[in-house]
């Protein structure tokens, strides 16, 4: 199915709502609370696609950004993509048009990771100011004080949720135009777009699992046995 | 203030299970105030705070301000497995064993509280979990069935990680090591990876013949997209450490996005 070409439309901010908040919770989730992988793109993407009205849409673009996302360990300080916002966006972004539209997958992709990247600096500015706000009640922290070590909890945990929101808010209201506009100007068939799509997530995900499991001993031939099983399962189906 | 030397032997104290419930809710939000500084410092003296004021003088007392002070400094270790800490802290503290004995075992935890769960759960559980979703997906499962699996068997995991971990963690106190030394610790992580990549290998080539479809599976499509990702893997692997492939799928995804809407016809 193609689109009529038409003008970008500017979403009204609440219509985005539900979608922020979603993002909120699923922000949150990532680092804060409670680390249940609802960020997952697998979960967030499918949700946030659900919420729009094309579940399935969400799932395809959540399998593609969950292979992605295989790479990322999310070691104590490292900085990495925040991946529980940007599938929000990206769920959003391509529910927002019928499944098979042409480029809805590619533009909803580049929306998701461009959310990621944003996200996880986002993250980073949060954690300094949990620092600085840490910093500022040293004194009363080195005193044992419940007040200052439940506050700083709570202030950390509403600064992630607002963070989140606010990301998926600004990001849905800057890139649903964009979508809108490149899905109208489309101008590569199908097969192509979605072999790109396949070659980058199979690219990163190949690697990933290298990266993952390389060093137990074993995991080369379950892997390729694995591999079997399912090459063998694609030719059935 | 003066302690006394804990006697290993002695059965912990037992915990009003408002309190276990307390500590337990309050795991799930122990990162809620992580930063470069004390990283999630302040979220064990959190989490361990209910415990605390079972010590003489209740929350008021000294020894409860003494032991939060303490809790609530620098600490470094996994989100799940730091319920083992937050367990043997609090017996420590309800042991009255010396502060500056809580502080060295406080640091001696950190390093294997983060090592063994950074193998066991990000680089093992929730690689196999993402994986199983994968493969689901790949079947044709529909979206809640994707979801609601992956959500259960990950948090099956996850959850009865941080529950046993505090029970455990309380159980040994300062002779944590040996919970350390379970088989769950010692050769988990190996089996779960083993796992992780056997579940690789079956779901790759079903979640992406899904998201390519059946209209694409031309075999010029198909050879150039195993070429494309033979390479383009191998190159991600050789490069480890200085290129991250969710930026290299960024780049190749916007420049292909400029390409579709540029070119005419």
């Amino acid at each position: 199915m193609r689109p009529v070409g038409r003008l970008p439309q500017r979403e009204p901010a609440m219509n985005l709502l539900p979608f922020a908040l979603l993002g909120a919770v699923c922000g949150l989730d990532v680092v804060s609370f409670p680390q249940a992988m609802l960020s997952r793109p697998i979960v967030a993407c499918t949700l946030s696609g659900s919420l729009a009205g094309n579940a399935m849409s969400g799932l395809l673009l959540g399998a593609v950004l969950e292979l992605i996302a295989l790479e990322t360990l999310p070691f104590g300080a490292s900085r990495y993509p925040e991946w529980g916002s940007a599938s929000v966006v990206g769920g959003a972004l391509a529910g927002a048009v019928p499944q098979h539209t042409h480029g809805a997958i590619a533009i909803a992709m580049l929306g998701a990771l461009a959310t990621a990247w944003v996200g996880g600096w986002s993250m980073t500015v949060v954690r300094k100011w949990n620092g600085a706000w840490a910093r500022a009640l040293a004194p009363e922290l080195n005193v044992g004080s419940a007040r200052s070590v439940i506050g700083l909890q709570l202030k950390g945990l509403t600064t992630d949720f607002v963070r989140g929101g606010l990301l998926t808010l600004v990001a849905l209201l800057a890139l649903k135009p964009i979508a809108t506009a490149v899905i109208a100007l489309w101008h590569v068939p199908p097969r192509v777009s979605g072999a790109v799509i396949v070659g980058v997530a199979a690219t990163v995900a190949v690697g990933a699992t290298w990266k993952v499991f390389h060093g137990t001993r074993g995991a080369g031939l379950v892997f390729a046995v694995g591999l079997a099983i399912g090459l063998a399962l694609v030719a059935l189906k | 203030m003066t302690h006394a030397t804990p006697d290993v032997a002695a059965p912990a104290r037992r915990v009003p299970i408002v309190t276990r419930a307390d500590v337990f809710l309050r795991l799930f939000a122990i990162q809620g105030s992580w930063n470069y500084e004390l990283l999630m410092g302040t979220g064990i003296g959190f989490c361990i705070e209910p415990v605390l004021r079972l010590l003489p003088g209740g929350k008021d007392g000294a020894a409860y301000h003494e032991a939060l002070a303490r809790e609530s400094r620098y600490f470094n270790a996994h989100p799940y497995l730091a319920s083992i800490g937050v367990g043997s802290l609090a017996r420590a503290e309800l042991d009255r064993v010396p502060g500056q004995q809580i502080e060295r075992f406080r640091t001696a935890l950190c390093g294997p509280l983060g090592s063994v769960g950074d193998r066991l759960v990000w680089a093992g559980w929730l690689p196999v979990c993402s994986l199983l979703a994968l493969a689901l997906f790949g079947l044709g499962a529909l979206p809640a069935t994707v979801c609601a699996a992956f959500l259960i068997v990950y948090n099956a995991g996850h959850v009865g990680l941080r529950g046993w971990g505090v029970r455990a963690g309380y159980a040994a106190g300062l002779r944590v090591a040996g919970v350390l030394a379970t088989p769950l610790f010692r050769q988990g992580p190996d089996y779960v990876a083993r796992a992780g990549a056997f579940l690789a290998g079956v779901a790759l080539p079903l979640a992406l013949a899904r998201v390519i479809g059946p209209g694409a599976r031309e075999p010029q499509i198909v050879g150039a997209v195993l070429i494309a990702t033979a390479l383009g893997s191998f190159a991600l692997a050789r490069l480890q450490g200085r290129a991250e492939g969710w930026r290299m799928a960024m780049i190749v995804i916007a420049a292909f996005v400029i390409y579709a809407v540029t070119r005419h016809g």
